[in-house]
């Protein structure tokens, strides 16, 4: 394989292996546990990727070496072609591969909005004028601009992380990896988290990578991979993956309700096409149904 | 009671007090300080109070606000005064068994007591008037000399504004634990103090817990967010010194020359 192949896509993991050793109570190796078993992973720039899967299923894992926080046991990880395990690279990986965590009190480190978002462009040794330049721009990319002096205590889970998204965005990054990013947040936050994420990579270009376990945030993903026991159990559009109803949930998935409902429709003998993603759809094909 | 002490508060408002450079009002609040230990007479100290009060008034924060912060050592200035009136030795007014009311007494009494009025309200006022966030970078850039001499002062000023970020969200988490644990039937309020510590444990190790698990969260997003100590780190918001900034440094060194001049030799 030469560099070449791998510059055409933001990220690429080539037979992924991570292992993390269990220790007993005299500090001796147990165990060793593969969160990550060969996974092979190729995202096209500008895509929105998501990444599904239950507790312990390695999602996570294998989200922080994306930017490097955690390095393979085997294999290699490209984050634009660069190898994430060689030192040098590391600030050039952390910067191209932003990071949006799931607790939105833990990645704020500012005591004013805009002092926050300016965090990253300040570590880059950005000049100052510079900063300013891209704290308002990211601040207006996620419509917080006018929280900018506020301080983040006072802002609702939702706006916190679109708060932080604005921090990464700042750094310019090319992909930006979402942990789980709604998990602490109530329904109207997370559309929100949601809605800002799609934003970018519409608007922007940036290329999203979501890890979630909520179904109904992966709709409008170009390519969905399901993780299960640290291996890729499954992969292809939302629509193949919601097409596999049984599957999901022997992977100890939910699937959205209007697929459920559709797919127990079509299993009672109504001629329903597989994988309907949105309530719209099914209406449309129920319609079409009762008019025939 | 921690809703009273006003010193180390900050209050929201614009004023040119406001808008120093921090570095100015440390280094003024440093010299005021020390200017307080070289007076020793009347019109020394009259004179510090005057300087006082024109800045008080300059802050535009009003002066109800900073002397209820002194209610909070109005106990330690009483015991100061008392025992400086009784012990002091000279020449005896009134005298009670051991106790002697000496006029020396008074004297250092009053000028103790008054030093350590103006020398609280002058230090709460730096306070008063500068956020944590400028008081940390202020002091950063300050004390960037004692970096050659293997001071982590970047490092220290970075604990400190992460710190302050995070107490409101710790006060937040305590609240939430207590309530969690009076519901499964702990006791914080009866018993002894003994009892009443005891009972802080199932408050305590949980806080702790959660307040690690933030630390290491946060560490993780620092890094991610290229985050590598403060070499080639450039700044949002970078101390400049204006106009009014040196003109506040000459006041103060005018007023601190002339503070000793008329406090030692009048």
């Amino acid at each position: 394989m030469s560099i070449r192949d791998n510059i055409k896509s933001i990220l690429k993991t080539d037979k992924l292996v991570y292992e993390y050793k269990q220790l007993d109570e005299e500090g001796n190796v147990a165990g060793v546990n593969r969160a990550i078993d060969e996974v092979d992973l190729d995202v096209k720039r500008g895509d929105f990727v998501a990444i599904l899967g239950h507790n312990g299923s390695g999602k996570s894992t294998l989200a922080k070496h994306i930017n490097g926080m955690l390095f393979p046991t085997g294999g290699t990880v490209w984050v634009d072609g660069l190898d994430t395990q060689k030192e040098e690279n590391i600030w050039e990986v952390r910067q191209r591969a932003g990071m949006v965590f799931q607790n939105p009190d833990n990645q704020i480190i500012g005591q004013v909005v805009e002092e926050d978002v300016g965090f990253g462009p300040e570590n880059l040794g950005v000049p100052t004028e510079e900063i300013w330049e891209r704290v308002e721009e990211s601040l207006r990319a996620v419509g917080m601009y006018e929280f900018r002096k506020h301080s983040p205590n006072h802002l609702s889970g939702g706006q916190k992380q679109r708060v932080s998204i604005a921090g990464v965005l700042a750094m310019h990054p090319m992909c930006i990896v979402f942990d789980e990013p709604t998990a602490m947040l109530d329904p109207s936050g997370r559309k929100e988290v949601i809605r800002a994420a799609r934003g970018l990579n519409q608007v922007e270009g940036i290329t999203v990578i979501l890890i979630t376990h909520y179904m109904e945030e992966i709709v409008y993903a170009d390519k969905v991979y399901v993780m299960d026991g640290g291996r890729i159990a499954m992969e292809g559009t939302p629509r193949e993956i919601f097409s596999q109803v049984e599957k999901l949930q022997s992977l100890r998935l939910d699937v959205p309700q209007v697929t459920l409902l559709a797919h127990e429709l079509k299993k009672k003998g109504l001629d329903l096409p597989e994988g309907i993603l949105t309530v719209e759809e099914l209406t449309k094909e129920l319609v079409a149904i009762c008019e025939k | 009671m921690i809703r009273d002490i006003t010193i180390g508060q900050y209050y929201q408002t614009d004023s040119v007090i406001h808008r120093l450079d921090p570095r100015v009002k440390l280094a003024g609040t440093l010299l005021y300080i020390v200017t307080l230990f070289f007076i020793g007479n009347m019109w020394g100290y009259f004179l510090a109070t005057a300087a006082l009060a024109a800045v008080i008034k300059l802050s535009k924060v009003p002066l109800g606000f900073i002397v209820r912060g002194m209610k909070a050592i109005a106990f330690i200035l009483g015991i100061t005064v008392v025992f400086n009136m009784f012990l002091t030795p000279g020449e005896p007014i009134f005298s009670f068994w051991i106790f002697k009311l000496t006029l020396e007494g008074i004297r250092t009494a009053i000028f103790m007591g008054w030093r350590l009025i103006l020398l609280i309200i002058g230090s709460s006022l730096m306070t008063l008037t500068t956020t944590p966030t400028n008081l940390t970078d202020g002091m950063e850039k300050a004390l960037k000399a004692f970096n050659k001499i293997g001071v982590p002062v970047h490092e220290i000023a970075m604990m400190m504004s992460i710190s302050l970020r995070f107490i409101p969200i710790l006060l937040e988490e305590t609240d939430k634990i207590m309530k969690a644990q009076i519901a499964r039937g702990a006791d914080f309020e009866s018993g002894n103090i003994v009892q009443k510590a005891k009972a802080m444990v199932p408050l305590l190790v949980p806080l702790f817990i959660s307040a690690f698990r933030r630390a290491n969260d946060l560490a993780m997003a620092m890094e991610s967010r290229c985050y590598h100590g403060g070499e080639g780190r450039t700044k949002m918001k970078p101390l400049v010194y204006q106009k009014r900034d040196r003109i506040a440094y000459m006041c103060i060194f005018a007023f601190m020359a002339l503070d000793i001049f008329v406090g030692r030799i009048f």
